[in-house]
């Protein structure tokens, strides 16, 4: 049963994946070309020495083998100040294997964290506690980390910083998922018939750390000077919409397979195998 | 999905002893492949630049920190 679902976890994650990277290529990929010309035009205009590039990445850490590069790399080494290994045609189709791969992982990690859930919280069929557990991951780890760290394009942010900003937002995803977990043990532990009050606790178990870390985490905001405040507006919303489309798509795929194929074998335990609906008890030890 | 709330098998906990494996196994690997996907920059992947140069447009549009 863990098996069945990790799977469907895996294949939903990876085709909502893509639909999400569809989305970002549409909507997303003409703030990115924006940003990358504002990158690249402040650069010239800095004046950097674009001619020393291009040898620097040969001699490095090879002492004792061949160079693996078969010869073509830095043989036509021009001094067009191509550090990016990638060109950008490539870094387009590389978007849909970064959600691809993304949809496969967080797939996976959701559909565990489902097969643990599954029975014990939240709604009975596997179809609304689908959407609703993506609802709340979309939450956690889109909704709580975007509102203190939003996402940037190209040209906005320090390389110099990547590693502080990248701990940031790993703390600020955690913090998302603890305060998830929070509410929902608060939920249940409230043992009030008034669903007002169940609502109410659960939210504010919520919303109290997540809000003490939007207060208490760093602020980060290495926007340049310059920087078209609409194209900042346009890529974020576009980085939002990408996120909002994967697990809105995550959600109604994972849920739909699962109510099919509850469907199909409506008298399966989690302890028989899939293929065997008997009703009746015997042979089931342990 | 159906609104009514006969007892289908669909709501029966998997116990935790059965889960533990799959959490133990599969989950390192699942953050792996999310690391290298969002975050990596050569640490862990010693391959210099290239899945950041790969993955930087999705990492961009996922809304991790890229650059």
């Amino acid at each position: 049963m863990v098996r069945t679902l990790l799977v469907r976890g895996l294949l939903t994650g990876l085709l909502a994946g893509l639909i999400a990277g569809g989305f970002a290529f549409v909507v997303g990929e003409p703030h990115v070309d924006s940003a990358i010309a504002l990158e690249e035009a402040a650069a010239a205009k800095a004046g950097t020495g674009a001619g020393t590039g291009t040898g620097e990445s040969a001699g490095h850490d090879q002492a004792a083998g061949h160079d693996h590069t078969a010869g073509s790399g830095e043989a036509g080494g021009h001094s067009h100040g191509d550090e990016a290994t990638v060109s950008r045609p490539v870094q387009k189709a590389g978007l849909f294997l970064a959600t691809g791969l993304y949809g496969l992982a967080v797939g996976g990690v959701f559909a565990l964290v489902f097969a643990g859930l599954r029975g014990r919280v939240g709604p009975r069929s596997d179809g609304r506690l689908a959407v609703a557990a993506a609802g709340a991951a979309f939450t956690a780890v889109v909704l709580v980390p975007f509102l203190k760290y939003p996402a940037n394009p190209p040209a906005v942010g320090d390389p110099e910083t990547i590693n502080g900003r990248t701990l940031l937002y790993v703390v600020i995803v955690l913090v998302g998922l603890a305060a998830t977990a929070i509410a929902v043990a608060t939920a249940r532990r409230v043992t009030s018939p008034d669903p007002w009050v169940r609502g109410v606790a659960a939210t504010g178990a919520f919303l109290v750390p997540v809000i003490a870390a939007w207060v208490l985490l760093p602020a980060v905001n290495e926007v340049p000077d310059g920087f078209p405040a609409a194209l900042l507006w346009e890529f974020r919303i576009a980085s939002l919409g990408t996120q909002l489309v994967f697990w809105a798509a995550f959600g109604v795929l994972f849920g739909w397979a699962g109510d099919r194929a509850a469907a199909r074998h409506p008298l399966t335990t989690p302890g028989s195998p899939a293929s065997a609906p008997l009703p009746s008890s015997s042979g089931s030890s342990s | 999905m159906s609104g009514t709330s006969t007892p289908s098998a669909a709501t029966t906990a998997i116990p935790f002893p059965r889960l533990r494996p799959w959490l133990v196994l599969a989950v390192p690997v699942l953050l792996l492949v999310a690391y290298l996907v969002l975050m990596d920059n050569g640490t862990v992947s010693q391959t210099g630049a290239l899945l950041h140069e790969l993955m930087h447009d999705g990492r961009h549009l996922l809304g991790v920190p890229c650059h």
